[in-house]
């Protein structure tokens, strides 16, 4: 029962942060739906027994990609949005679309998994158990990820520096 | 202050626990058990927050006073003895000052920002154990509100979300000043969070949990007849203890890493529009982050609370949490005696120090535990 | 398992309960009478000069990505190091492999001079 509260909270506040984050015009109020989003997101995995993974979550989505968002919108002072009427094109394609699309989710996923449900903290998530999945059956996945973290940091310094151009603006 | 602290904790406890456990064991079914539950959740919720804020407003104090005569003055003495009832009236002196807030402000995370700065200070404490347990009629009590598998990843998660009351705080305020002391904060904090991480690899390589309770518990004992077995001498974290401890100083804006604060060039950086109950908040928060890094460090390092104990069960139950205060206290002693000690770094300096020295200097303790560990298997 | 941790949003929620009552509390007993010159933006007594929103030295946002790079890394070596008993010499190899070929990256930004600061 608690559980089931629990879900539909953080469920409903997803959703919320989710739609927030489309409705809000500054982009700060964007990125913090988006935070938002994060959170609750984790706590959903917590309930599903999946601590490690509702962890990473907060760690490094809410707590390292989100905290760059807003790095970048400090530093760029991106201001707020435009309002516009919106393409006509969007209007008639985009909204049946998204329609069609998430009925398409849905059925499939009824589907495929009919109204099973899965008990409160039955899957296994704790953090040993992780660490032998990944570093046992997984191995070679892991690897090669080390390699996408290089490119990830060659990509990020070679994008943000351009030491010619810098010397003109503001430090601190 | 503490030590009062923790008397409140079992004498306020104890009749309020045994009536619960009375209404317990009148209706036995499966509801009532989750009611129990969270009654005594509640519980101690409201109990640890009492103790913890009055640790931050004593803290406050433990610092005015120690730096005092640490240069030759005598630190607050004009209320009560000793000055000991000063942090009453700086609370009370907060909450009648006047709150502006500027026009020029982003109103919305204006306000919020202090509150996400403090209550992500607090959370950390709620899966901080203080002591084995203690055991009220037959309900057996853990001296923590909550034991969780991944307890310190939730320190570092609430540690993680902690940048977000800085930043926001410096971004809304729209002042040069807080905007720069804001950058510089969060820029800071994220560099010194790798760091950190990293020097925790080495203990949980030891203890094989996330849960702060099994890592204590592994420490208890000596070897070769009377050295504690404590992760610092045992397990030879010595190296990740000192990266720890200058990062999470770094993490606190603390002197010698107070730069976001840096009074010479940045008024008082991120919080410099912010006045009375806002202002105390982001004061709360650093003070709180100050005694979360001290309990996590004797946790995870110093054994956690074990001690010599010995006298009756009751004793027995407390002496533990007399050390694990013990403990605490010194490290916040260390914080205050640095503050008077230390200047501060230049910006650049501190940037080289985190990404140059500590950084590589945290991934080879690692390695070389590793191989210890490995060869000690 | 879950039921553990319902004490931490317990405690969450008092909180977030507790700290915005605090400031309300606040407002209803402290007084109120700002002026023009109480509500400029603080520089010192001097009137505010410029806007505080300009652009800032793209180093905050290297320093940014790199973190959330290196952040990564450190979420892989956690539950490598809770398993590490287990996973024995072997464990310590994948890991050496996985570390050597961030060292490179890391060596790598050194060399490009990204963790300069000035």
């Amino acid at each position: 029962m608690t559980h089931l509260i629990i879900f539909l909270f953080f469920g409903a506040l997803c959703l919320a942060g989710a739609v927030n984050l489309l409705v809000q015009r500054h982009p700060i109020n964007s990125a913090l739906s988006l935070v938002v989003v994060m959170g609750s997101l984790a706590v959903e995995y917590l309930l599903l027994g999946a601590e490690f993974v509702a962890a990473v979550q907060v760690i490094v989505y809410a707590g390292a990609v989100m905290v760059l968002f807003v790095f970048v919108i400090m530093l760029l002072n991106a201001g707020e949005e435009v309002r516009t009427k919106g393409s006509r094109v969007a209007m008639l394609f985009g909204i049946p679309g998204m329609l069609v699309g998430s009925a398409l989710v849905g059925w499939v996923l009824i589907e495929r998994t009919g109204s099973q449900t899965v008990a409160a903290g039955a899957l296994p998530g704790a953090p040993r158990t992780i660490g032998w999945l990944l570093f046992h059956n997984f191995l070679l996945p892991f690897e090669v990820t080390s390699i996408l973290v290089l490119i990830a940091i060659m990509g990020a310094v070679v994008l943000a520096s351009h030491p010619d151009t810098d010397s003109g603006k503001k430090k601190s | 202050m503490q030590e009062r602290g923790r008397d409140d904790l079992t004498s306020v406890g104890g009749p309020v626990l045994s009536a619960v456990e009375g209404t317990r064991a009148l209706l036995r079914n499966n509801a009532l058990n989750i009611t129990t539950f969270i009654i005594v959740s509640l519980i101690k919720t409201v109990l640890a927050l009492f103790v913890l804020l009055t640790a931050v407003a004593y803290t406050v104090w433990l610092e005015r006073k120690v730096v005092g005569h640490m240069q030759n003055r005598w630190g607050p003495t004009r209320v009560g003895p000793f000055g000991l009832l000063q942090p009453l009236a700086d609370g009370v002196k907060f909450l009648f000052k006047e709150d502006l807030t500027p026009p020029h402000v982003y109103k919305p995370l204006y306000i919020a920002a202090p509150m996400i700065a403090v209550i992500f200070a607090l959370t950390s404490i709620a899966v901080i154990p203080v002591g084995n347990s203690i055991t009220l009629g037959s309900l057996h009590i853990p001296l923590q509100i909550t034991d969780v598998n991944i307890g310190l990843l939730i320190i570092l998660g609430v540690t993680s979300l902690g940048v977000y009351g800085v930043a926001l705080a410096g971004w809304s305020s729209n002042s040069k000043y807080s905007l720069l002391g804001g950058l510089r904060a969060s820029a800071q904090m994220i560099s010194y969070e790798i760091s950190l991480g990293l020097s925790l690899v080495g203990v949980l390589m030891l203890t094989g949990s996330f849960s702060l309770r099994d890592i204590v518990d592994t420490q208890g004992g000596t070897f070769w007849g009377f050295i504690p077995r404590w992760n610092i001498f045992y397990g030879g974290q010595f190296i990740a203890f000192f990266i720890y401890l200058i990062s999470a100083y770094a993490e606190t804006n603390r002197i010698p890493f107070d730069l976001p604060e840096a009074e010479t060039e940045l008024v008082a950086g991120y919080h410099t529009e912010y006045s009375a109950m806002k202002f105390a908040m982001f004061f709360m928060a650093e003070y709180a982050n100050m005694i979360t890094v001290a309990a996590v460090a004797s946790l995870l390092f110093l054994g956690g609370w074990h001690g010599p104990v010995v006298g009756p069960p009751i004793l027995r139950a407390l002496l533990p949490v007399f050390w694990f205060v013990l403990r605490i206290f010194g490290f916040l002693f260390v914080y205050i005696w640095v503050r008077g000690t230390l200047p501060r770094f230049r910006y650049d300096q501190l940037m080289a120090f985190g990404w140059k020295f500590l950084l590589p200097l945290a991934i080879a303790n690692l390695l070389v535990t590793a191989l210890v560990v490995a060869l000690r298997a | 398992m879950p039921q553990n941790y319902v004490p931490i949003f317990i405690f969450i929620a008092f909180i977030g309960i507790l700290i915005p009552v605090t400031l309300l509390a606040a407002k209803l007993v402290r007084p109120d009478n700002p002026s023009k010159s109480k509500l400029m933006p603080y520089e010192c007594g001097i009137d505010p000069v410029d806007s505080s929103r300009g652009r800032y030295t793209v180093r905050y946002y290297i320093v940014a990505i790199l973190f959330v790079v290196f952040d990564v890394e450190t979420i892989f070596l956690f539950p490598w190091a809770v398993q590490f008993k287990a996973l024995g010499v072997f464990g310590l190899i994948e890991m050496l492999i996985f570390l050597l070929i961030l060292v490179v990256g890391y060596i790598w930004i050194w060399k490009k001079g990204a963790l300069e600061w000035v």
